[in-house]
């Protein structure tokens, strides 16, 4: 049973290969299907309230850039920038990646990590727990928010399933690697 | 746990819909919640149910064998008071098992309009008394009370042999220390209470930042109400667990950031004569509702077949606030 994320960073060497990659194709596509999902889902917009249009950064810490979530009918986006260019959003959350993406599907309590200090929120309070409500409502699996259902949806999540356990070891292996380097450095 | 005592209820909370499908796959006996606005007491953004959701959830519920309990539990405000009966009438609409309330006129609303539902009586009408729990009894027909979190388990014991409507009690999470339903600690930094407008320390009064020292500073209506050192666990912004200063000192008042947990308190619980056991969340995500509830799901069924539900439980303490639990008042070593 997972309760909070221990040490879920993923190793430095992951968000240097990210840094030069485009950032364009992946933003269009992150907004595409974000559009997609509320169209097909209008009941999350009712559930955020006062939150729909509202720029929100996602801020994960190990990987080199941010994401500027704005939930609207269909004008829905994902800007993806570099974390000193989050000065829009009303409110800031951050976080490993893997918690992020925990906290996403429902893995991890949001309120567990904000306790054990693995989560961060900046600006409006209420933005951000809205925000938590709605995709703690939304059950969201990776097959879903690709808008697929029936076996692709079943090989989606499936598939996903397994790369993140994979990341998610990875990120223990490190973590704990970086321990015991830290440890080895104070003897 | 006696051939003569029945096993106690273990309610749980759901703030939202997938919380509720969480809590009853995870072994509710019942499941408590509300809807979307200022008539229950957990009135958070994004939170809780429309009548149409709630009807869903309850035939969800049902299916799997558990019960729907709708909090109500707000003091209805002068000139609105609409507002509470539509609520009390979309309840029973919804089909849900009984209605939670602590406001007189709620109460008699949903006597008076729908005397097949149960009735419970909220924590929120902090009644601590033989008399005033019968005074409830005999008006209303309330068939169950919310004990406050202030009675020790010998306490316990005493009021239910004085009394013939079912106790309940909290035993994991949130710890509400005051008066509850009487508290103003909220109002006197926001102008919002959880007693009138269901949130105890509104969100949208709720500022986190951290300094230079990675201290996290919390905020509540403009005040600096706890700081947090670095790497070390946090709490809720609640006033009643802030640091005051005063003659020259500065800690916590009224309590620390710790939450509730009378795991090793159940058997003398069931032995109170409690009926059932309250698990606090309805503002957490599905991870605690689905971890906490068969932690304790385990726990109480471990109580007839002997089954040591000890690791499911002391995995939970990830969940409380601060890192640290405390069985509160129920084992009182002040008094």
């Amino acid at each position: 049973m997972p309760t909070t994320a221990p040490a879920l960073s993923l190793p430095p060497l992951i968000s240097t290969l990210i840094a030069p990659l485009p950032k364009t194709p992946m933003e269009v596509l992150l907004t595409r299907f974000t559009r997609r999902l509320v169209a097909r889902r209008p009941e999350l917009l009712q559930r955020l309230g006062a939150v729909v249009k509202v720029p929100i950064a996602i801020v994960p810490d190990d990987m080199p850039h941010a994401f500027l979530l704005s939930l609207d009918n269909d004008k829905s986006s994902v800007e993806i920038c570099d974390k000193d260019q989050i000065t829009r959003a009303k409110a800031v959350v951050r976080a490993p990646f893997l918690v992020l993406l925990g906290l996403l599907d429902g893995t991890y309590d949001a309120d567990a990590l904000f306790f054990t200090r693995d989560l961060k929120i900046e600006g409006r309070t209420e933005h951000v727990l809205a925000l938590r409500n709605t995709l703690e409502e939304a059950d969201l699996t990776p097959g879903e928010f690709f808008g697929l259902s029936g076996r692709p949806a079943q090989w989606m999540n499936g598939f996903s399933g397994t790369l993140l356990d994979k990341a998610k070891r990875l990120a223990g292996n490190g973590s704990r690697n970086a321990n015991s380097m830290e440890q080895d450095g104070q003897r | 746990m006696s051939k003569e005592e029945k096993q106690m209820e273990l309610v749980c909370p759901a703030g939202t819909p997938a919380a509720l499908r969480a809590a009853a796959d995870a072994g509710a006996d019942a499941i408590y919640c509300g809807f979307a606005n200022e008539t229950n007491a957990r009135n958070f953004p994004g939170l809780n149910f429309s009548p149409t959701e709630l009807a869903d959830g309850v035939a969800y519920a049902h299916a799997k064998g558990a019960k729907v309990l709708v909090a109500i539990n707000t003091f209805a405000r002068a000139g609105s008071i609409g507002l509470w009966r539509q609520a009390v009438d979309d309840a029973a609409a919804c089909n849900a098992d009984a209605i939670i309330a602590a406001d007189l006129a709620v109460l008699e609303h949903a006597a008076e309009k729908h005397p097949d539902r149960r009735l419970h009586l909220s924590v929120q009408a902090a009644a601590n008394s033989p008399e005033a729990i019968r005074f409830y009894s005999d008006t209303f027909g309330v068939k169950r009370v919310v004990l406050p979190r202030v009675f020790s388990v010998p306490e316990i014991a005493a009021l239910n042999r004085e009394i013939d409507v079912e106790t309940e009690v909290f035993v994991f999470g949130g710890l509400c220390v005051m008066t509850e339903g009487r508290c103003s600690l909220s109002s006197y930094a926001t102008g919002k209470s959880p007693n009138l407008t269901g949130v105890c320390s509104p969100p949208d009064h709720v500022d986190y930042r951290e300094d230079n020292a990675g201290r996290l500073l919390a905020q509540l209506g403009g005040f600096t109400i706890d700081s947090f050192e670095k790497n070390t666990p946090a709490g809720y912004p609640t006033l009643c667990k802030g640091q005051f200063s005063a003659e020259g000192r500065t800690g916590y008042l009224f309590e620390d950031p710790v939450s509730l947990n009378a795991f090793e308190l159940l058997e003398d619980l069931a032995k109170a004569g409690v009926t059932a056991l309250k698990i606090e969340g309805r503002q957490r995500g599905k991870a605690y509702i689905a971890g906490v509830v068969s932690g304790f799901r385990r726990a109480v069924d471990g109580l007839a077949t002997g089954t040591d539900a000890g690791p499911a439980i002391a995995a939970l303490k990830t969940f409380s606030e601060g890192g640290r639990q405390t069985s509160g008042s129920y084992k009182k070593t002040w008094r």
